[in-house]
C-alpha cells in the first residue's frame, strides 16, 4: 500500500482528466443542483406551507410515494422467481427472455406508456379482460402502480439474478435430505442469505419509480386528486411559470426520496455489517 | 459422490410458468401492441407517418441529441475513469457519489434545474438575453437536459473495470518510454472498449428515449423543438395512436438493437473476465 502510494503520479494527465472531470461535472451537474438549492433556501416559508397543505399535493405525494413501494414490492416478488427460473431452471428460449428483462430499461419511456396504456385500456387485450371482472387499470392508480412494475423490473431481475447464481443448491439439499418443507427451506436457507440482494433490488427499483415520468403520464389519465404524481404536478406548476412553487415541491421530493434511500442503506449496512460479525 | 435427494418437479414448472406469464404480459405484450397499433392503417400510413415534415425534424433531433451526447458523455466517462482509477487523492469517493447525482434526480426536476440556470428568469437568464442566446425553450436545452441525463452511464461502466484492472501495464509501457497518449491508445484503449461500447450504448440508448427531462424545457414547438418522444406525445393527444405508435415503432426497433448489443457484449465481457480468472490458476498448474 505504501508503495503504490509513492508512485501515485507515476501515470501522466492527472491534472489534465481530474480538472476535465471537475470542470464538465460542475457544469453540467453541480451548478445546476446548487442553484436550485440556493432557489430552495431563499424561499419564503410560507410557499412550502402553501404546497404542502394544498390537498392536490398531499394526493399526490401518497400516490407516487404508495405506488413507488407497491411497484417496487410486486418487483420484489415477481423479479425473485424470474430472477430464480433464469438461473436454475433451464428451458428453450431462455437466453431471449433473459435478454428481453432489460426491456424496460431500453424502451423509451413514452413507448412504454402509450402501449401499456393501449393494453390495459378499456378496450385492450388485456383491459377487456379485466373490464367485465370489475378491475380498472388505465385511468385509475392501479395504472400507476403497473406503469411502475414495469420500469422497476430489470432492476429487481438484475441485482438477484447473480445472488441467486452465487447460492450453493447443496445448502438446499442438505436441508431437503434433512426432512425440511420447501416453505422451510426458502424461509431458513434461501431468503437470509439474498436478503442483501433483495434490499438493493427494492431500493434501486423504487430509486427509478420515485422520479418515473415518461410511462405513468399516458395510463393514470392525470386526474387531479386521484391519478396525479408529483412529476406531473411539477410540470403543471412549471407551465404556470409558478417556479416558487415548483422549487419547493421538487426540494420536498428530493429530500423525502433521499430520506427513503438512506434509510434502506442503513438497514442495508446493518445487514452486512451483522453477516461480516457472524463470519 | 453421494445420491442425490430426489427432488419434485413441480416447483420448476411452477416457476418457469409464472415468469412467462408475467414477462409475457408486462414485455411480450406491450411490444407486439407497438407493432400491431403501428401498422394497423397499413403499410402506406405507416411510412406516411414515419416521412412527413414533422417526424423527419423529429427523427434529426433526436439523432442530434445522441450525437452530441454520445461523445461529450464518452469523452468524460474515459477522463473521469482515467482520474479516478489510475491515481489516489482525496475526496475521491465524494467524486464517484456526485458523478452517479443525474441517476438520483427525476428527469422533470433535472429539466426543471436547467429552466432555472439557464431560462430568462434563471442565473444567467439576463446575460443569455441580452446575448440573444436562447437556450431553454429552443434545441440547445434540449441538448443539455439529454447530456445531463445521459452523464453517468460511460463513467460507470468504465470505473468498476479500470479499477479492477489495476495500472501494472500502464506503468510498464510508460517505464519503457511510451507517451502517455501512446499508453492509452495502445494499452488502456484494447483492455476497456468492450466496456466502453456498452457505456455508449446504454448512452445513446437514453439519449434517444429521454422524455420527462426534455419536455420540461422543449417548449413543444411543432417540427422544431420535438423529439421523437416528444413527438409521439403529441400524436398521441390528438387521437393520431396509428402515427403515434408508427413513430415509437423505430424507437421500438432501437431498444431491440441495442438489447442485441448489449447482450452480446455481457456474453463478452463475462468471457474475457472467465478467461482473466482462469489465467492465473492456469500458471499455478504448470509450477509443480
Amino acid at each position: 500500500m505504501a508503495l503504490r502510494h509513492r508512485r501515485q503520479h507515476f501515470l501522466p494527465g492527472f491534472g489534465l482528466t481530474l480538472g476535465y472531470t471537475v470542470l464538465y461535472l460542475s457544469l453540467l451537474v453541480l451548478f445546476p443542483v446548487a442553484v436550485l438549492g440556493f432557489k430552495a433556501l431563499s424561499l419564503d416559508a410560507s410557499v412550502y406551507l402553501n404546497v404542502l397543505t394544498d390537498p392536490r399535493t398531499l394526493a399526490a405525494f401518497k400516490l407516487t410515494f404508495g405506488a413507488a413501494f407497491a411497484g417496487a414490492f410486486l418487483n420484489l416478488v415477481f423479479g425473485f422467481v424470474v430472477a430464480w427460473t433464469l438461473v436454475r431452471y433451464p428451458f428453450p428460449g431462455r437466453r431471449v427472455v433473459d435478454a428481453l428483462v432489460d426491456l424496460p430499461f431500453a424502451l423509451p419511456t413514452a413507448v412504454s406508456g402509450i402501449a401499456l396504456t393501449t393494453l390495459f385500456a378499456r378496450t385492450g387485450l388485456v383491459g377487456r379482460i379485466l373490464e367485465p371482472l370489475g378491475i380498472q387499470i388505465a385511468f385509475a392508480p392501479a395504472g400507476v402502480v403497473v406503469a411502475l412494475t414495469f420500469i422497476g423490473l430489470p432492476f429487481a431481475v438484475r441485482t438477484l439474478q447473480p445472488a441467486i447464481e452465487d447460492l450453493d443448491p447443496e445448502y438446499e439439499e442438505a436441508a431437503l435430505s434433512l426432512g425440511a418443507s420447501r416453505l422451510r427451506i426458502f424461509i431458513s436457507v434461501i431468503f437470509p442469505s439474498l436478503k442483501p440482494a433483495m434490499l438493493t433490488g427494492f431500493a434501486l427499483s423504487l430509486a427509478r419509480a420515485l422520479g418515473e415520468y415518461g410511462s405513468v403520464v399516458f395510463i393514470s389519465g392525470n386526474m387531479p386528486l386521484r391519478t396525479e404524481i408529483i412529476s406531473l404536478l411539477i410540470m403543471g406548476k412549471l407551465e404556470q411559470f409558478d417556479y416558487a412553487g415548483a422549487t419547493a415541491l421538487a426540494t420536498l421530493t428530493l429530500l423525502l426520496s433521499f430520506l427513503i434511500l438512506l434509510a434502506i442503506n442503513i438497514v442495508q449496512w446493518r445487514f452486512s455489517h451483522k453477516a461480516r460479525q457472524a463470519d | 459422490m453421494l445420491h442425490k435427494p430426489k427432488t419434485a418437479r413441480w416447483p420448476g414448472y411452477c416457476c418457469i410458468f409464472i415468469t412467462i406469464a408475467f414477462l409475457t404480459l408486462f414485455l411480450a405484450l406491450p411490444l407486439t401492441i407497438v407493432f400491431t397499433e403501428a401498422f394497423r392503417g397499413g403499410i402506406a400510413a405507416y411510412i406516411a407517418a414515419i416521412t412527413e415534415p414533422d417526424a423527419r425534424a423529429a427523427i434529426f433531433l433526436t439523432l442530434l441529441a445522441s450525437a452530441v451526447s454520445v461523445p461529450m458523455n464518452v469523452l468524460f466517462g474515459l477522463a473521469a475513469a482515467w482520474a479516478l482509477t489510475k491515481f489516489e487523492f482525496r475526496g475521491k469517493s465524494l467524486l464517484l457519489t456526485l458523478i452517479d447525482l443525474p441517476f438520483a434526480i427525476p428527469p422533470v426536476i433535472a429539466g426543471f434545474l436547467f429552466i432555472l440556470f439557464l431560462g430568462t428568469n434563471g442565473v444567467f437568464g439576463p446575460w443569455l438575453q441580452s446575448a440573444d442566446i436562447k437556450i431553454i425553450f429552443a434545441v440547445p436545452g434540449i441538448l443539455i437536459a439529454t447530456l445531463f441525463i445521459t452523464f453517468p452511464f460511460v463513467a460507470r461502466e468504465l470505473i468498476p473495470l479500470m479499477q479492477e484492472q489495476g495500472q501494472d501495464e500502464e506503468q510498464a509501457a510508460i517505464s519503457l518510454g511510451a507517451s502517455g497518449l501512446k499508453t492509452f491508445w495502445h494499452i488502456t484503449l484494447p483492455n476497456i472498449k468492450w466496456a466502453l461500447l456498452y457505456g455508449a450504448i446504454l448512452c445513446n440508448a437514453r439519449a434517444m428515449g429521454e422524455f420527462g427531462a426534455v419536455s420540461v424545457v422543449s417548449g413543444h414547438i411543432r417540427g422544431a423543438t420535438t423529439t421523437m418522444p416528444l413527438h409521439i406525445e403529441i400524436l398521441y393527444n390528438e387521437y393520431n395512436f396509428a402515427a403515434a405508435f408508427a413513430v415509437a415503432s423505430l424507437l421500438t426497433l432501437l431498444a431491440l438493437v441495442t438489447l442485441v448489443i448489449k447482450s452480446a457484449l455481457e456474453w463478452r465481457l463475462k468471457r474475457e473476465k472467465r478467461l482473466s480468472a482462469e489465467e492465473p490458476a492456469a500458471e499455478e498448474g504448470v509450477i509443480p
